[in-house]
């Protein structure tokens, strides 16, 4: 297989940003998975909120483990930091490089085996400790790599492409991130890009954990009759609550809506999150009703997306450890290491 | 907005934008493929079969077709098509037993043809092979018409015309050369089937401002000029030469004075720069020979003392627009000025002139006595006559009067066959997969970033020393390979299977140029507005599928495809698919076409 490179020639009309950059500086190297899969949608997704958000491509870092969803990072974000870790262990490095600098913008990708078997403990604490990333898992309910078992977050009763059915109850990780803390949770489907992109913003905006699992089918290995990841299942039981706008500059308004229909929610660093609500009783800040509501749901068969749950003012990791706002690599010397009488003190407010 | 329906074969030949905009319809990307490849003599038969003179056109075509290139639309500047062309022409080698050859019996019918221009020798050359009785009557001495009476040798060497006017007289027809038609009457009782008339627009405009007589020694009219600085009848003029007239014929005369000791030559327009009706490239040519082109100058008297030119008068004016945009020359109010010079070669257009063609036999001429002609058929009022090239529409270019003469070839011989002149046979059409594997196609789909290469020139001292000195080298084949790359192949199409479709979003992510978007269904205008990178060149059509799965519908802008065909590559199902289109446009019987590579 030859892999052409994107040519760049471009549409002559294309947009520039407030930092003169097109979407095309948004892109990374040329996907190489399988045509049609998911994971590229939502990397074209990644590109676009970061284009629609103005962020400086060298201020984000991008983090990932192992995986076809690990391996999706190559494919966006072209003039990023990024970090490829070890099978399950990116939520370990990402909570490290957040600990020495902050001032950078954290994206984890993971995908459904990285974050639902092998990492599933580190999954777990990175949401509960409240590290300011975005932390995408595409989800597509197979591990594509080793051609199409099925991972942990398929469903009991789904079917392998030869038939078999899936007899293991599944992982849902939305559940568990609005269980351990997370306080922005958000589902959605690749192909549903109107409502991923402003998710994805969104969660880029949120300071703090923010967690969107987004079902991404393998075309390869998860796309036929009976499974429930495929293009065809996703969108039949489909039930999005929500769709959103981000507004982050002085935007008007100029869309009326009926009343109850749209929720306005300020997030902490300024930017507003637009609610187009379609589930008129979903209320986005109650963290119980919002699981109930998904288990609910998911035993009548059907798949909740949209935004879940989100706390607009939330606390992180650096806020519980009153750490310095300074980043490491601004720090000298004598700050980093500030010498035996220092720790001496230090110790014995210890003893 | 209704589904596209591509099986209509005008669909794909507009994505085509060369081929459509080319009078002739050449099928120029699967030309310039051929050349990419080193397959110079069959990128030359295509063009034959559509544009009878390659070699000709390849140096002096008005190029219709890169205006219109796509490549100019995504980038700066259009592919060099037309010095492809000549490229294919330069390197065919001997392709003589590719030409058709004689009939090798009469079909009984006789033709006579007016004119030994491109046009009759259109018409010869796709009627010859089907056993037509062709005479060819031309006042000139040599075939050829305005391709060798009017453009100058350093543009079109004399070998080139006589090489590719011979491929078309070798068919066999009876050239009566030097022998004027002064009746079509006279003619029409000679019995003949039918008649082609393609004598040209041979009358330049005279200029009747005062002086012109007294100093009419030193007045040329431009064609006639050229004409006899073609044929050896003129080889010198003054040292100092005002060129009055902003076309391509002013753009000959003062190349072709530079070369016959005119030392100080000008250009004078009436029209601002731009409008000048030059291409840019020759008027590009001629200021690079140290030709000043003076504009917003119209010309007022010819100077002269003691019976001699010494000058010309003009009036300085600008352009002032009325409320519907309509350009007026009004004067300045400054005073006119005055330019010396020793010669003047009068450009300002050129006239058609019947007046060997009686008023009373049928033909119908309009208010501005030119004959009524139909556009398709090519025929006049009479039955049995037809005209092309310059002769039915006044004065246009060498690639029209091919186009002109196939479609009177086609009549003629509907006519001669007892058919309806109306009933025009169909084109070829061709469409085809060129998928050979994963991510693997049978067209080079990886898409050159290389701006446009310039054609290398003969050093200008050298040029101007000698009149029949080419000064386009031509490309040679490095630079050739190179400048083919630049074609984005865009008659391999992008063609939708709707039902295949899973709305991945695949297509729509790789896509360079943001052409493809799915989206709910809508009026053309509207619809326009809200795809992924807006539509707004109209000229271009919206690609449109039906409904799909999600009631959405996929729209490709075909405005700035590239045509890499990494759609089709990252589409999981097959639903994209890149099919070759080629497309034939029909000639008299397609004697003198065999579709190549089929």
């Amino acid at each position: 297989m030859t892999f052409l490179p994107k040519p760049k020639l471009h549409h002559p009309e294309l947009p520039k940003n407030a930092l003169g950059f097109t979407k095309r500086d948004y892109e990374g190297a040329v996907s190489t998975l399988c045509a049609g899969c998911g994971h590229d949608s939502i990397s074209g997704a990644i590109v676009r909120a970061c284009f629609n958000l103005d962020l400086p491509p060298h201020r984000i870092a991008k983090l990932s483990g192992i995986g076809c969803s690990s391996k999706t990072p190559t494919y966006f974000l072209g003039a990023s930091h990024g970090f490829n870790s070890v099978h399950g262990r990116m939520p370990s490095v990402l909570t490290g490089a957040n600990l020495a600098n902050r001032d950078l913008i954290y994206l984890g990708v993971s995908g459904d085996g990285d974050s639902a078997s092998i990492g599933i403990g580190q999954f777990a604490h990175i949401m509960r400790r409240g590290v300011n990333m975005t932390y995408i898992v595409e989800n597509n309910g197979v591990y594509g790599l080793t051609k199409g078992q099925f991972s942990a977050t398929s469903d009991r009763g789904a079917k392998s492409r030869r038939g078999v059915e899936n007899k293991d109850e599944a992982i849902d990780l939305v559940g568990m991130a609005l269980q351990l803390g997370a306080t922005f949770v958000a589902r959605s489907f690749s192909g549903d890009k109107d409502q991923l992109i402003p998710l994805i913003e969104a969660a880029l905006k949120h300071q703090g954990a923010a967690f969107i699992d987004c079902i991404s089918p393998c075309v390869a290995f998860n796309n036929h009759e009976g499974s429930h990841t495929s293009f065809d299942y996703v969108r039949e039981h489909n039930l999005a609550v929500n769709y959103l706008d981000v507004i982050t500059g002085r935007e008007q308004i100029t869309v009326e809506y009926a009343p109850g229909t749209v929720e306005m929610v300020k997030q902490h660093d300024g930017s507003t999150l637009r609610l187009r609500k379609l589930a008129n009783d979903y209320d986005v800040h109650d963290r119980i009703a919002a699981m109930t509501y998904l288990q609910q749901r998911h035993a009548a068969g059907e798949i909740v997306t949209g935004l879940l749950y989100v706390d607009p003012d939330p606390e992180d990791l650096h806020h519980h450890m009153n750490t310095i706002e300074t980043p490491f690599n601004e720090l000298d010397e004598t700050a980093l290491c500030p010498g035996s009488t220092v720790l001496q003190k230090v110790n014995a407010t210890l003893r | 907005m209704q589904p596209t329906d591509i099986r209509n074969p005008d669909y794909f030949h507009k994505v085509v934008d060369c081929q459509w905009a080319c009078p002739a319809h050449t099928p120029v990307p699967e030309y310039i493929r051929l050349i990419a490849a080193g397959r110079y003599a069959d990128a030359f038969m295509i063009n034959w079969n559509s544009n009878v003179f390659p070699g000709v056109l390849g140096r002096t075509c008005d190029r219709p077709c890169e205006p219109a290139c796509r490549r100019g639309r995504v980038e700066e500047e259009p592919v060099a098509i037309c010095r492809l062309k000549r490229v294919a022409a330069d390197y065919k080698g001997d392709i003589s037993d590719r030409l058709p050859r004689p009939a090798e019996r009469s079909n009984g019918k006789r033709i006579a043809l007016v004119g030994a221009g491109p046009a009759s020798l259109t018409v010869a050359r796709d009627l010859a092979p089907l056993g037509y009785e062709l005479v060819v009557f031309d006042s000139d001495p040599r075939s050829g018409g305005m391709i060798r009476s009017q453009i100058p040798k350093f543009r079109l060497p004399e070998e080139i015309i006589d090489e590719e006017v011979g491929y078309i007289t070798d068919l066999g027809m009876d050239m009566r050369l030097g022998q004027r038609v002064d009746s079509l009457k006279a003619l029409l009782d000679e019995g003949y089937d039918a008649i082609f008339v393609g004598c040209g627009a041979p009358r330049g405009r005279d200029l009747n401002i005062p002086g012109r007589h007294e100093a009419a020694a030193n007045i040329h009219i431009g064609i006639d000029w050229l004409s006899s600085v073609s044929f050896g009848h003129i080889n010198t003029i003054g040292k100092r030469v005002i060129v009055l007239g902003g076309g391509n014929t002013a753009m000959d005369c003062c190349r072709s004075s530079r070369r016959l000791g005119g030392e100080d030559v000008k250009v004078i327009v009436r029209s601002g720069f731009e409008e000048m009706k030059a291409s840019p490239w020759e008027k590009d040519d001629a200021m690079h020979e140290d030709i000043p082109i003076l504009n917003m100058l119209v010309p007022k008297e010819f100077t002269h003392k003691d019976g001699r030119l010494t000058g010309v008068l003009f009036e300085k004016v600008k352009a002032e627009y009325d409320a519907r945009g309509r350009r007026r020359l009004v004067p300045t109010g400054e005073p006119h000025q005055h330019f010396e010079c020793d010669d003047v070669l009068v450009a300002v257009g050129q006239e058609n002139a019947f007046p060997w063609i009686e008023r009373d036999i049928g033909i119908d001429f309009d208010q501005w006595d030119m004959p009524a002609v139909d556009e398709v058929t090519m025929g006049s009022t009479h039955p049995k006559v037809f005209f092309g090239g310059d002769a039915a529409f006044g004065p246009k270019n060498i690639i029209w009067a091919v186009a002109h003469g196939h479609q009177a070839a086609i009549s003629i011989h509907q006519l001669c066959q007892g058919e309806n002149v109306r009933d025009r046979p169909p084109p070829l059409v061709n469409l085809m997969s060129q998928k050979m594997g994963i991510h693997e196609w049978s067209y080079d789909n990886d898409i050159s970033l290389d701006l446009r290469y310039k054609v290398p020139h003969r050093d200008k001292l050298l040029a101007l020393r000698d009149i029949k000195a080419e000064v386009e080298l031509g490309f040679d084949e490095e630079l050739a390979y190179a400048e083919a790359q630049r074609c984005l192949n865009c008659d391999v199409q992008t063609v939708f299977t709707d039902d295949l479709c899973i709305e991945c979003d695949a297509c729509v992510d790789i896509c360079p140029v943001d052409c493809i978007s799915f989206t709910a269904n809508g009026d053309e205008a509207e619809l326009r507005l809200r795809l992924n990178a807006p539509a707004h060149n109209t000229s271009q059509d919206l690609y449109v599928s039906g409904a799909l799965k999600t009631g959405r519908v996929m729209v490709k802008d075909e405005d700035v495809c590239l045509h890499c065909g990494l759609c089709a590559e990252r589409c999981p199902t097959g639903a994209w698919d890149m099919q070759r289109f080629l497309i034939d446009v029909a000639q008299a019987e397609n004697a003198c076409c065999s579709l190549q590579n089929a």
